[in-house]
């Protein structure tokens, strides 16, 4: 297991390293001069040489990554193109716990009716319930939240006034509630399909039938025997449905002004503020492989019958 | 395909795949997302039969109407047919998704997966770590950006090929753009159909038959393509029709970005955002047109939708062993 876990973070920091280069790579010949960017109305050809070479922009382009991995190394990932002398830690870390909450609040409202819908469903199985509610999970999950965004708004804003249409305030403002079940509900559809599958599973082993043949009631059999095991499968999708959210949060973000990480990723994109994008890139990448990694952990944690080699 | 074939003990033996397209074809879901999906993309395909209107044609004295015999679906903020841009709009999906799925996952996914499999080793190392490599992005992340930063220089390029072969109009066209945005959604779709052949072939490359065929001197490549490819057919249609729902949301979401095809070409994504805005507190249009939004969101969701709907179909019909 410790063999595993080393093998992997061993693994990890190989990873960064090409998807830094990846976007390093594509931000040097990629279009748009960010000196050009930076300087605005005040470029002269002068001032752009100067800043130039203030940057270092002058080097190689593997000096320039090399230069740039040492100092990510030491926390220290340049400085935005766009707000001048501000460093990219400074500008990211705020929109950073931003997005923490807003992730937070859409995996609650996933995972808090995803899961129970999932598997009240199949023990109903038989009964108009459970195709209902697998058919309501796949009407959920085909719809992308560009779409599920507007229609929100349109009713819970503009027609019915609960809410207003955009902005922020934190996590116990109301202003919450649209954007965290914009996030949450394509993850709803999935847990429920998954909690389902993974019920039935358990539903159909001989320990069930055991513990109901040995007279236990009902409820104890579901809670302690079925839920507690087919909650265990569960738990490696919350790693993907993590990066399910990263990909939702920029749409989301963006629709409901939140000044979060998808909204400024986007704006980076837009202005071409590379130190920017490649420290977000750092970021999702580092996010996705930690969360794949405490996942798996987790599943040997839970469930002594799994043994990683 | 008839009944009577599989209930007669002398008919002569089907193959899988035989069996497998019977088993979907007597799925009443299944035959009715097919129709769906068949429906757009013919529309799609033909839709400079099809649209009843030019998609460009403005008229200002007609804007945001209700439907009428004029305009079946209304018409948008420039006074534009609506059903005309839409079924235009499928046709930019239904071009990008078959550019994204040719490519990135029939042509890299398999065959990669099939050497990957097949080869093992060093080959396989490298092609699995790359894969990883570019799986830990966020695939969101990675889409935009590439959209992003390659438009401009492709279309330098191709600027530059017009004006040295004389050919024009290429970038006109919104070739460029398809190309852009098939290029961007790579990444989306290649590495899990790689991943899934290369499981199958490592799978299927211990079975007895594939010996066989070597002691009987048949070479690699006939191998890969004729002895092993069949076999894996049944999980690459599976793959593949999820592979087509998720590379349509892509496209659409990037065209709703602004990043996908460029107007004066319509796209789904596009005219959702025409009708939401592309940021915070711009609801003005929401607010007052919202009917505006109905017939792109139907024909993207059930697009979608359909394509599940057949991919979990095709899953029950090809791996019953899975249910």
């Amino acid at each position: 297991m410790l063999i595993y876990i080393a093998r992997r973070l061993l693994w990890t920091p190989v990873l960064l390293v090409s998807a830094s280069l990846f976007v390093f790579v594509l931000g040097r010949f990629g279009p748009g001069d960010p000196v050009e960017v930076a300087l605005g109305q005040h470029y002269t050809p002068e001032a752009a040489s100067r800043l130039r070479e203030q940057r270092g922009l002058d080097d190689p382009v593997a000096v320039q990554y090399g230069r740039y991995v040492w100092n990510a190394a030491h926390g220290d990932f340049g400085t935005s193109y766009r707000y001048q002398g501000k460093s990219v830690s400074s500008l990211l870390g705020p929109k950073l716990w931003v997005s923490a909450q807003l992730f937070l609040a859409g995996m609650l409202i996933t995972v808090s009716i995803g899961v129970p819908i999932g598997f009240y469903a199949a023990l109903r199985q038989g009964s108009w319930i459970d195709p209902a509610v697998v058919g309501a999970a796949l009407v959920l999950y085909a719809l992308p939240i560009f779409i599920v965004a507007p229609v929100l708004i349109m009713v819970f804003a503009l027609w019915l006034g609960f809410v207003p249409t955009s902005g922020w305030g934190g996590f116990f403002d109301k202003r919450m509630i649209l954007p965290a079940v914009t996030i949450g509900v394509p993850g709803i559809a999935v847990f429920a399909r998954l909690m389902r599958a993974s019920t039935l599973d358990v539903l159909g082993q001989d320990f069930i039938r055991t513990a109901r043949a040995k007279g236990l009631r009902e409820r104890v059999v579901n809670t302690r025997h079925t839920a507690r095991n087919a909650l265990i499968p569960i738990l490696t999708i919350l790693g993907f449905s993590l990066a399910g959210m990263l990909g939702g949060a920029l749409i989301t973000e963006l629709i409901y002004g939140i000044p979060g990480v998808g909204s400024f990723s986007l704006d980076a994109i837009f202005q071409r503020d590379y130190p920017v994008i490649t420290a977000l890139a750092l970021i999702g990448a580092t996010s996705l492989v930690v969360a794949n990694l405490v996942v798996d952990i987790l599943y040997a944690a839970v469930d002594p019958r799994i043994r990683y080699s | 395909m008839t009944m009577t074939a599989t209930t007669t003990d002398s008919a002569p033996p089907q193959s899988p795949f035989r069996r497998a397209v019977q088993r979907l074809v007597r799925k009443k879901v299944a035959m009715v997302a097919l129709a769906i999906i068949v429906l757009l993309y013919l529309a799609g395909i033909f839709a400079p039969l099809v649209a009843p209107h030019d998609y460009n044609e403005t008229n200002l004295r007609r804007v945001r109407q209700g439907p009428s015999a004029e305009n079946w679906l209304g018409t948008d903020s420039l006074g534009r047919d609506i059903l005309s841009r839409v079924i235009w709009g499928i046709q930019t999906t239904v071009i990008v998704t078959g550019i994204g799925l040719a490519t990135g996952s029939l042509l890299l996914g398999v065959t990669l997966g099939l050497i990957a499999g097949f080869r093992g080793g060093f080959v396989d190392t490298l092609i699995m770590r790359f894969g990883e490599i570019v799986a830990s992005f966020p695939d969101v992340l990675l889409i935009i950006l590439l959209a992003a930063t390659l438009r401009p220089r492709i279309v330098e390029t191709v600027r530059g090929i017009e004006d040295f072969t004389g050919i024009s109009g290429l970038v006109s066209s919104g070739v460029v753009d398809y190309f852009v945005v098939g290029v961007a959604l790579l990444p989306l779709s290649w590495f899990g159909m790689m991943r899934l052949v290369r499981g199958q072939v490592l799978f299927l490359g211990k079975m007895p038959f594939v010996d066989a065929a070597r002691a009987l001197g048949v070479s690699t490549r006939r191998i890969l393509f004729v002895h092993l490819l069949p076999n894996t057919l049944g999980p690459i249609i599976v793959s593949a029709s999820f592979g087509l729902g998720a590379v349509a949301g892509s496209e659409i979401f990037l065209s709703f970005l602004g990043l996908g095809v460029q107007p004066p070409r319509p796209s789904l994504g596009a005219m959702i955002a025409d009708v939401t805005g592309r940021g915070a507190g711009s609801v003005s249009v929401l607010r007052n047109h919202p009917e505006q939004l109905l017939a792109p969101i139907v024909v993207v969701w059930l697009l979608i939708f359909c394509w599940n709907l057949l991919g979990d179909a095709l899953n029950d019909a090809f791996n019953p062993r899975t249910r």
